[in-house]
């Protein structure tokens, strides 16, 4: 924070400058008019959409490490299930016992992860914490439509945390059914104990969570649709805001229909309706409920579930279509094609859930359709891909850490990408359905593509978040070690997946059909615990480089978009002048004749005669 | 053992921790000037990608081939065959992309790494090229759907008339199996009357239900169609039969069904494997509490006339449990003798020869 103080002053300047077309931003000017705010307002409970994206991106961190522990714990369990694990019990305390992971806590464990690496990084630490920063900077806003909603959103979310983090700690332990929470084990704490209150606290730590995620969408939306800055229309959008905002509207139209689901669960769970619930015996007693169905609960997951994988990628596709233009030095390759696909992916991806479902006994009628939907829905993700290609080819390129992040973002969409087309052929899903093939699939597409996005933005966009550099060497080692650590843990999951070993399985000793699997999952879980122990490299250069990191400059990449024609450290309103109005598109890299190989948005054609294409000239002035 | 433990934890990180801070050392030595110019680290970086593109293909080629045998689990249906083909296809088709793609992907990121002096090439769209990479792929999508759907609509399409039935029932933590015996037909159940000995809740109210037995492990006929009826009485499970590429959820309150049909008896299988203890199992594959990773069954391909050996073999519930039978006011007279399972035995005979 020490590098704030110059700009500061700056922003003060130029704070009483309104410019007419802006007045929709008075108020924030306003109140940053009193700028002797109490620290309390200004650092915790702001309404600053900078610092409320620092706040989700540092709560995402805290909790990647948390589920990268779950995760590394059950992988000892997979990789060694015959060691005894007695020199765990100073940290899980009962759930070791006599020496061996209790099963139930196995569950439990794979369940928290799945849900905290999902919802808790990939959406609320992903998302939040970019499409906050970047929205207002990259379209030239002031802050957010409601500051106040945007501090709402990062409360509940907090809330929502604090509630799931507390889950890990009671004495039944967190909920165990799976990240999917499918009743009737998660309605039913006679099934397995996470069922009692871990489950109650995950399901109002999801409701929590929505209601964050829906008021961060309606603020996003609004936003981008009324507060773009002069000239920016539409088609001059970044990538990045195509992704954030269609983002945005799929959180919206999906999260409540989970609210509902999670609802009708909690009145099955604790009124005695029958939503999802029939015809059981269990723990000696046939219990009253009737004519409910467990696979209800199923579409209405993944009515969500499946938008909530694009929820998780489409930022990561925006931020690094930003990150491989401003690298090579080149616009990103087909930009309409780019925003087309994105479109289709947002649209196909409400109709393709039932993919999820081929074998749970629904008409197959039905999975002839989700099928059919399915596989079309590889079309514009393979033309996003073949455009990323397209940007590097001829480019000059520069490998800074944010570009290699975003190269092996591609690499491994490519790669977890290409099995959900063998996935979404339910002939052949038959087979594969919940085995670890389907798990190495979308740890590459969705886990690992989404985490390179998170790590490529943090990368790139640390700059203007800290006014520092995060330093590129430590990078680099991050970057190799995490990229060889991702592929040395998923593409043997493949293997095991095909020959048709359950995921879940707390052991498979007992089958022989599993059992010869033993040394690769011990190579597994060995490159898993490396990668996990990897990841301190970036955490230690984040929080180093924030105090200590180089200073950095206004624009270290030579970018052409909004956010850099900040100050190093914008202040509350961003700019301290007026804000820029926007001319041109934002990819005018190395564009034949001109002078630099960048042109920014805020230039006019007017200045830039020499370059410009015959249709390019200024519409105003 | 503890004090271990932590102490390996720490020397990971102590280690972890040096190195960083040599490396910042050495940063800072010799970038500390250099702002923003594009060093040597450029070129180490294009090069690390073609390396990491031989390498790791290489890595990957070998651990696939390597692993290719113990991959495969030795297909035991006639859906099963089919299945496989278009997996295997699907997986070159893919693997074709994955290797082009990344062939362009790493070779590009090395020839136009960044030199002193070259500009990018201003190319922001081609139309002509676009339409062409959105069509092919639109173009394969949908002769894999086609061939999807021709297969899936085959295995999930009505079972033949003449297959063996049989049901399945999974509870935690394991299978139950019933047979309809010598009626063919599986008589009602109904979960309120599930019990420590009346575990599949027959209502034996229900005539069809008398002959009904349950078997500690299935037997089904090789060359017959087999019909499994699957239900559940607690939480969801999955019956997941890797030989024979069937997987189906258990639902409880909505049964579900599959069929297939057996290719090669367990014997064949374990002369083939050279493996006298092969077993097909049956493995749960929807999570479903504590032991769900150890609910195993075993399924045996027996020659047709074993199978009717042991089919004839078997005693009905009824027979096995009189008391509950009692419990039930039956309305007739007990039904259930052995000459009626010999019966039963001769059907089977009949119907598993016409299908040969
Ligand atoms: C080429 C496009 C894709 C296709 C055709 C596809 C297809 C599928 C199918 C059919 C399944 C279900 C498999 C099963 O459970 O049997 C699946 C699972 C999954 N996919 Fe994809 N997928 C694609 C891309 C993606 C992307 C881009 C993401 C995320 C960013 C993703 C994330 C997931 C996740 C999280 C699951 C597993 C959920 C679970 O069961 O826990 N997929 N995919
Ligand atoms: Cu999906
Ligand atoms: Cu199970």
């Amino acid at each position: 924070m020490a590098a704030n103080l110059p700009t500061h002053s700056q922003v003060q300047g130029g704070i009483g400058v309104t410019e007419p077309s802006t007045t929709h931003h008075d108020e924030h000017l306003h109140h940053d008019e009193h700028h002797d705010q109490h620290w309390l307002f200004k650092y915790v409970f702001s309404q600053d959409h900078k610092v409320i994206a620092k706040q989700f991106l540092i709560t995402g961190i805290f909790w990647a490490i948390i589920g990268g522990t779950l995760s590394s714990l059950f992988r000892l369990q997979l990789g060694w299930p015959e060691s005894t694990f007695e020199w765990l019990s100073p940290f899980l305390g009962k759930w070791i016992e006599a020496g061996k992971l209790n099963p139930e806590f196995y569950l439990a464990l794979v369940t928290m992860h799945g849900t905290i690496m999902v919802f808790f990084v990939l959406t609320a630490g992903l998302s939040g914490t970019f499409s906050n920063f970047l929205i207002p900077l990259q379209i030239g806003a002031r802050d957010m439509a409601s500051g106040f909603m945007n501090m709402l959103s990062y409360w509940f979310f907090f809330l929502s945390s604090i509630i799931m983090f507390t889950s890990l700690f009671i004495e039944t332990g967190p909920a165990a059914a799976g990240w999917t929470i499918y009743p009737p084990l998660s309605a039913l704490p006679q099934a397995i104990p996470g069922s009692g209150l871990g489950m109650t606290l995950w399901l109002v730590s999801m409701a929590l969570f929505i209601v964050s995620q829906l008021l961060g969408g309606v603020n996003y939306i609004t936003t981008v649709i009324n507060l773009r800055t002069r000239g920016m229309s539409m088609s001059k959008l970044p990538l990045t805001i195509w992704a954030f905002f269609l983002t945005a509207v799929l959180g919206l139209l999906s999260f409540p229909v989970l609210f509902s689901a999670a609802l009708l669960l909690i009145f099955d769970r604790s009124f005695g309706t029958s939503f999802f619930l029939s015809d059981i015996y269990i723990a000696g007693q046939a219990l009253n409920h009737q004519g409910g169905s467990p696979i209800l609960f199923q579409h209405l997951f993944w009515f969500l579930g499946h938008p909530e994988v694009y929820i998780v990628i489409m930022p990561a596709m925006g931020m690094v279509s930003e990150i491989l233009a401003t690298n090579s030095r080149k616009p990103i390759f087909g930009y309409r094609a780019m925003i087309g696909s994105l479109l289709g992916i947002s649209l196909l991806s409400f109709v393709v859930w039932a993919h999820h479902m081929f074998v749970t006994g629904m008409n197959p009628f039905l999975g002839s359709v989700f099928m059919f939907l399915t596989l079309i829905i590889a079309v514009p993700s393979a033309v996003k891909t073949f455009n990323w290609l397209a940007t590097l080819w001829r480019g000059n390129i520069r490998f800074t850490t944010a570009m290699l992040f975003s190269i092996g973002f591609v690499s491994l969409f490519i790669s977890g990408g290409l099995t959900g087309i063998i996935l979404g052929n339910a002939a052949i899903d038959i087979q594969m359905h919940n085995t670890y093939f389907v798990v190495a699939h979308f740890h590459l597409v969705m886990g690992s593509s989404a985490f390179f996005g998170l790590f490529a933005g943090v990368y790139h966009w640390f700059p203007k978040m800290f006014g520092r550099m995060l330093d590129e060497k430590l990078g680099y080692i991050h970057f190799w070690l995490t990229f060889i650590g991702v592929y040395l843990v998923f593409m043997p999951m493949h293997y095991v997946g095909i020959a048709g070993f359950p995921r879940r399985y707390y052991a498979w000793t007992g089958f022989d059909s599993f059992s010869q699997f033993a040394d690769l999952n011990k190579f597994i879980s060995a490159a898993a615990i490396l990668a996990f122990f990897g990841q301190f490299i970036f955490i230690f250069n984040f929080f180093y480089s924030i105090f200590r990191g180089r200073r950095a400059t206004e624009n270290p990449w030579n970018s052409t978009t909004l956010e850099w024609t900040t100050p190093v450290l914008p202040g509350h309103g961003n700019w301290p002048g007026e804000i820029p109005a926007v001319y041109r598109w934002p990819y005018d890299y190395s564009k034949p004749g001109a002078a630099e190989d960048f042109i920014p948005q805020n230039v006019p054609y007017s200045q830039t005669q020499s370059s410009n294409l015959p249709y390019e000239r200024d519409t105003e002035e | 053992m503890i004090a271990l433990g932590i102490l390996l934890v720490l020397v990971l990180l102590l280690v972890v921790f040096g190195l960083l801070f040599r490396i910042q050392i050495l940063t800072s030595i010799f970038s500390g000037s250099s702002a923003r110019e594009i060093g040597t680290s450029n070129r180490v970086n294009a090069i690390l990608f073609i390396i990491f593109m031989i390498v790791g293909g290489a890595a990957f080629a070998y651990s696939f081939i390597e692993n290719y045998g113990k991959m495969n689990p030795p297909i035991a249906s006639v859906h099963g065959f089919e299945m496989e083909r278009l997996f295997w296809t699907t997986m070159i088709i893919i693997g074709i992309v994955f290797v082009l793609t990344h062939i362009l992907l790493f070779v590009y990121s090395y020839k136009y790494q960044h030199k002193e002096g070259r500009r990018a090439y201003f190319f922001p769209h081609n139309n002509k090229i676009e339409i062409i990479w959105t069509v092919i792929p639109a173009i394969v999508m949908a002769g894999l759907v086609f061939a999807g759907w021709k297969e899936w609509t085959k295995i999930t399409g009505p079972a033949p008339k003449d297959s063996v039935v049989l049901e399945v029932m999974g509870k935690q933590f394991n299978w139950l199996v019933r047979y309809p015996g010598r009626d063919q037909k599986l008589g009602v159940v109904n979960y309120r009357l599930i019990d420590a000995t009346n575990e599949f809740g027959f209502d034996l109210s229900d005539k069809s239900g008398l002959d009904d037995f349950v078997a500690g492990e299935i037997h089904v006929p090789k060359g017959h169609p087999v019909l499994l009826k699957i239900r559940s009485r607690d939480v969801l499970h999955a019956v997941y039969m890797p030989h024979f590429r069937v997987q189906m959820y258990a639902v409880p309150g909505m049964p579900t069904k599959f069929w297939f049909t057996p290719t090669k008896t367990t014997d064949e299988m374990r002369a083939q494997l050279g493996n006298p203890k092969f077993n097909y199992e049956l493995a749960c594959n929807q999570i479903c509490g504590r032991g769900h990773f150890a609910m195993k069954l075993n399924i045996v391909v027996d020659e047709p006339d074993d199978y009717v050996a042991w089919f004839a073999q078997q005693k009905s519930f009824s027979e096995q449990n009189p008391d509950v039978l009692a419990n039930f006011q039956q309305k007739s007279d007990k039904l259930v003798e052995k000459e009626n399972a010999s019966a039963a035995a001769a059907v089977v005979t009949q119907a598993a020869k016409a299908s040969l």
